[in-house]
């Protein structure tokens, strides 16, 4: 349950930033929504079974496989995150708009 | 002989690290490049011929068993399309020579790496690797598109980024439930669950919605004509060969295997199908430059191929996995015209060039002809038989108004072909300045090389339709590649 509050919550403030003008907001947004999916994917594996440690005595230990599914993802997360304020520091530094409208849309 | 799965995995990934390591040479990176997407070529083609025997070559990486090991498996669907963009990459590899493209240091090392995540999501067997590999695609497609960066090409990109992170973590999302609900990754195991439960189904759709945004399936297509149109004319062409066409793989297998081809939801795709096709056929009539139109055109050639998916019949899907092969060339021959335009006079505006280059550019003209005639469908080339079978399928099996599209929208397609030959090569002698030489031969023979290859296909089409229909077979008809990654 209150895995379910914490990813609803995450979610809804995701879902807002990433609705925002302004890439930085996005990216948090971004940052927000990842964190929300890594809940849901250790609560999905199951929160009912104890920690992975040894000796805590409360029975089986958790699945081990969401944890390493989390670990990846956090990881690519954690790289695209960085590229994008990479991307966000060279927008800025650069003169105003200049789209070429010349080719249309599309 | 079963260890060749990997090796389209594991060679560019080698060659890719070699090259970042080693003195910085663009010959050395020319040549590694394209010996080792050659490799893959040959390996591709060895699987694929075993493949069309019915067998399924699979590997068990590290010797685990199954259960815990990661599952590298082909059919032929997957070998064909391994085939298809091995040989794209290649074909990209020696254009980004002509284009110049390749002297960007990390060039050829990202795009040995976007072949390898590819070759990766087309073998694997395991929704979370699926994942794991479509990033490997995508985070060096980032850097490409922003090599040589633009303020435009830096505001394509934050688009680009963003749309592909949010589907990454949708795609997360949906993997996360599947697990949650029914313990499992391993596409094998997951055969057919989304037709037990409706969690399950709920699930397995988020997943699959995730793919139609990387596949740019309207309404969730209007990232792609923003960002691909800004990339270097080489990078659009492997772009054009290997994105989009990852995401629609990952929708054929994942149909197949998770809703074992469901025919309740399949209106949903058809009207989708439908819709894609219209919206990206009509998008092109209002674009004014060279790849703007060949991307709206891209949206709609994946309507398309999801018409087969939309059928869902044995026909329906040899006639998409045709299609996608031959559109795949044609599209890949007409971004590599466009580019040569654009590299050499500066811009691809058509107002810009005003026409009268068939004077001047006599093969890419040439080029540009064939392959425009096979993305409209126009006999004898491939696209002809791509759209003849694809037109049977959907009248044999589909509701009248798929039939009404698919002729349709080819006529649409017809008249923007047309209004790129009149502004960029057809009338009086160009007034642009021409360059000082001629084009380079890594220009305008690639180009040339697929619209002869969309000819060939056109005329001699037997050894690919016997290809796509045993692919549509085993897609309408998992059941021996769930056997084979589950054993």
């Amino acid at each position: 349950m209150s895995a379910a509050v914490a990813v609803g919550v995450l979610v809804a403030g995701g879902a807002y930033l990433v609705l925002q003008r302004g890439l930085l907001r996005v990216v948090l947004g971004f940052v927000l929504l990842g964190h929300a999916i890594v809940v849901l994917v250790l609560a999905a594996g199951g929160d009912g079974r104890g920690f992975p440690l040894p000796g805590n005595g409360a029975g089986a230990p958790a699945d081990p496989l969401p944890q390493a599914f989390v670990l990846t993802a956090v990881v690519i997360a954690f790289a695209v995150t960085v590229y994008l304020l990479g991307l966000l520091r060279a927008g800025s530094t650069e003169p105003g708009p200049d789209d070429d409208d010349a080719r249309g849309p599309g | 002989m079963n260890a060749l799965v990997v090796a389209p995995v594991a060679l560019p990934l080698v060659a890719a690290a070699v090259l970042l390591l080693a003195p910085r040479s663009v010959l050395l990176a020319r040549a590694l490049g394209i010996g080792t997407t050659g490799l893959v070529v040959v390996a591709a083609a060895v699987l694929l011929a075993r493949t069309l025997t019915g067998e399924v070559p699979v590997v068990q990486v590290g010797g685990w068993p199954a259960g815990i090991a990661v599952v590298l498996a082909l059919d032929a669907f997957g070998a064909l399309l391994l085939l298809l963009t091995s040989a794209v990459t290649v074909l990209g590899l020696v254009y980004a020579i002509g284009t110049g493209e390749d002297r960007e240091r990390t060039f050829t090392s990202l795009v040995l790496v976007m072949s390898a995540g590819v070759s990766g999501a087309l073998s694997t067997a395991d929704l979370f690797n699926l994942f794991v590999f479509v990033e490997v695609v995508l985070i060096p497609s980032y850097v490409l598109l922003t090599l040589a960066g633009r303020r435009q090409r830096i505001a394509g990109a934050r688009l680009y980024v963003s749309v592909n992170l949010l589907a990454s973590t949708l795609f997360l999302a949906g993997v996360g439930l599947l697990y949650g609900i029914t313990g499992t990754v391993q596409l094998g195991e997951l055969a057919g669950a989304a037709t037990a439960s409706t969690p399950a189904a709920l699930a397995a759709a988020l997943v699959l919605l995730a793919m139609g945004v990387k596949s740019a399936v309207v309404p969730l297509h209007s990232w792609l004509p923003g960002s691909y149109s800004v990339a270097g004319p080489a990078v659009t062409v492997l772009f054009s060969g290997l994105l989009t066409k990852v995401g629609l793989y990952a929708l054929f297998r994942l149909y197949s295997v998770l809703f074992d081809g469901d025919r309740r939801f399949l209106w949903v795709l058809l009207a989708l199908a439908v819709l894609t096709m219209v919206v990206g056929v009509l998008s092109a009539v209002g674009a004014k430059a060279v790849r703007p139109v060949l991307t709206a055109h891209m949206v709609s050639q994946i309507g398309y191929v999801l018409v087969g998916l939309g059928l869902s019949t044995v026909a329906g899907l040899g006639a998409a996995t045709f299609f996608l092969v031959q559109y795949v060339l044609v599209k890949a021959a007409l971004f590599m015209v466009g580019g040569a335009v654009e590299v050499r006079y500066g811009t691809d505006v058509l107002a810009r060039l005003g026409g009268g280059l068939v004077h001047r550019e006599r093969w890419l003209a040439v080029a540009f002809a064939g392959s425009a005639l096979a993305l409209v469908g126009i006999p004898p080339t491939s696209g002809f038989v791509a759209k003849l079978q694809l037109a049977t399928a959907a009248a044999a099996d589909g509701p009248w108004w798929v039939l009404v599209a698919v002729v349709a929208v080819s006529a649409v397609t017809l008249v923007s072909m047309l209004k790129l030959w009149n502004g960029v090569f057809w009338g009086e002698p160009s007034a642009l300045p021409a360059p000082p030489r001629g084009p380079a031969a890594t220009l305008v023979g690639p180009p040339l090389l697929l619209a002869a290859v969309a000819l060939v296909l056109g005329i001699w089409a037997e050894p690919l339709l016997a290809a796509s229909t045993i692919a549509g077979q085993q897609l309408a008809d998992p059941s021996a590649w769930v056997a084979a990654v589950t054993r």
